[in-house]
């Protein structure tokens, strides 16, 4: 900034700059709200792409498997380790099973799992749709009268809205799993003891809008990925900017969805 | 504006006969011949980049048969005219014609219809890298020929990759082939849905001389076997030379020329020039 500028011109540059950001957050946001409703649009309408659909969702799933159930049992682990002395202090050991199967299933295993996702699976989209984008394989899907979206977003979309579900609970076993494990450690306790208490203390409120609010992380990890990679320009710079944005852009988007749904489940109990 | 070449170049009556009258520079003549019905016609297409202009009103046609060349330097808009061909860039003005058909008025189902119909080999060839060879090949039928058996399938395949002389690579990964490979791969690919337009970018970009004239000899081999019409967008004057019936030579977003090549050699015009010399 020039040194010969008033405080008022400088300010003004300066609310100019933040203006200009804060409308290209917007124009961002609005072309994400376009882009999602492109996939509402196109996923109702067949034909349906099942074999690419399969594909993504063993891609997405069963890929990720080793991933999601090391740290799934990292987690159950570091927690049980981790709460035990202090529940020791209170004399409520057998408060663990209960204390762990509460927040990984409500909280934990969701969010974990789902910035892994974020991760592995949106960056992995962004890089490879951008990448189609740079290297044309786009265009030339769509001159070759195939619809791009749907075939590479809605295909994808769907296999990480199916997946993420399912590599939670996964990873909410595992974890669970680890859980007995550490416990075991210091006390003695059998395995079917283990889980008995550990799903004593889970009611219907804990289970099930952790498992819807999952859909939704699976919504945005792959409809983020996709769009990062699906706008990504003519370079090969961007394609790992688009992998890039769309770890943080997901990772923001699946904190908020866990905001909102935390208020609404809050509101509902 | 248009310089006819044909009325501005100063044809002497003697003038010097066409160079190097080859097989295939006949043969595109024959080509020429054949019909006069336009497949391609476009009227004043003007289309902008924000502020920059691209294309300033250009009109073209293409007939039926013939091999239209747009020759031109880097940024005069000859990629995105194709482009606009098949609805990849939207015209801000005017009208493009394609097997009849305002491709401004047309929903994105009945573009598709007719892209089925237009072939676009892009400079990199654009093949899919997750997909080998085959898959390559077969994505077009599998997506276009519902009710083709697989054996039928995998026989067009076969017919194409030996069209381009690439049999043996059938299951390798576009990662695997050269650059000459690739591009007869995504000839054959776009080939094999018999398109009636071929569009051309840049079809010898990156190759070197050999693999470059190889390419140029097999566009007008395709062009006779399947009786097609095209346009190349190319700076390499080898291939307009080998491939062009017509050449148009676009300069900022203008038609500024238009000829055969060797009209177009002999023009007096130094910034045509430039390009034979």
């Amino acid at each position: 900034m020039p040194p010969s500028l008033n405080p008022y011109q400088k300010a003004k540059i300066r609310v100019t700059e933040k203006r200009s950001e804060l409308q290209k957050f917007f124009y961002a946001a609005g072309d994400l709200v376009a882009f999602a409703g492109r996939f509402f649009r196109d996923v109702l309408k067949p034909p349906y792409e099942w074999r690419e659909i399969l594909y993504q969702c063993f891609l997405v799933g069963y890929k990720s498997t080793f991933l999601i159930g090391l740290t799934g049992f990292i987690m159950g682990a570091v927690l049980t380790i981790q709460t035990r002395p202090s529940m020791a202090q209170f004399g409520a050991i057998s408060m663990i099973p209960g204390m762990i199967s509460v927040s990984v299933v409500r909280e934990i295993g969701p969010v974990i799992t789902a910035l892994i996702c974020c991760g592995k699976i949106g960056s992995r989209m962004g890089a490879e749709l951008g990448s189609m984008k740079v290297t044309e394989q786009i265009d030339a899907m769509e001159v070759s009268a195939i619809n791009p979206f749907r075939y590479l977003v809605v295909t994808r979309t769907l296999a990480t809205i199916l997946m993420v579900p399912l590599l939670t609970i996964y990873s909410d076993l595992i974890a669970l799993f680890g859980g007995y494990l550490a416990m075991n450690i210091h006390d003695t306790s059998t395995l079917r003891h283990f889980f008995v208490a550990a799903m004593s203390h889970l009611e219907f409120i804990d289970v099930f809008p952790a498992i819807i609010k999952t859909f939704f992380f699976g919504f945005v990890v792959g409809l983020i990925g996709c769009y990062k990679g699906w706008n990504a320009r003519r370079g090969t710079e961007s394609v790992g900017m688009a992998a890039n944005s769309a770890v943080v852009a997901s990772s923001l988007a699946v904190f908020v969805i866990d905001m909102l749904a935390a208020q609404i489940t809050d509101l509902l109990v | 504006m248009t310089e006819k070449v044909n009325d501005t170049i100063e044809n002497e009556a003697g003038a010097e006969e066409p160079q190097e009258p080859t097989v295939a520079s006949e043969e595109k003549r024959a080509a020429g011949n054949e019909t006069q019905e336009p497949v391609i016609t476009i009227h004043g297409l003007k289309k902008a980049f924000k502020d920059h202009e691209v294309l300033k009103g250009v009109d073209l046609d293409v007939r039926k048969g013939e091999n239209l060349v747009v020759l031109g330097k880097s940024g005069s808009g000859k990629s995105v005219l194709i482009k606009c061909m098949v609805g990849l860039e939207y015209p801000d003005e005017g009208a493009i014609s394609v097997l009849g058909q305002d491709i401004s008025t047309l929903k994105y189902d009945e573009l598709n219809v007719l892209r089925v119909r237009v072939g676009f080999l892009f400079q990199n060839s654009a093949l899919y890298d997750s997909m080998t060879v085959r898959e390559n090949l077969a994505f077009p039928l599998r997506k276009h020929k519902k009710t083709m058996t697989r054996e039928k399938k995998e026989a067009v395949i076969m017919e194409m990759l030996e069209n381009v002389g690439l049999e043996d690579s059938i299951d390798q990964l576009p990662s695997k082939l050269s650059g000459g490979q690739s591009k007869r791969i995504g000839l054959a690919r776009t080939l094999i849905l018999r398109p009636e337009i071929m569009l051309y970018d840049e079809p010898t970009t990156g190759l070197d001389t050999g693999t470059a004239h190889e390419i140029s000899e097999l566009m007008i081999k395709m062009k006779q076997k399947y009786n097609i019409s095209s346009i190349t967008i190319t700076h390499d004057m080898a291939c307009a030379k080998l491939t062009a019936d017509r050449i148009i030579m676009l300069k900022e977003g203008v038609v500024v020329a238009e000829g055969t090549y060797e009209e177009l050699e002999k023009s007096k015009d130094e910034w045509i020039r430039s390009f034979f010399h």
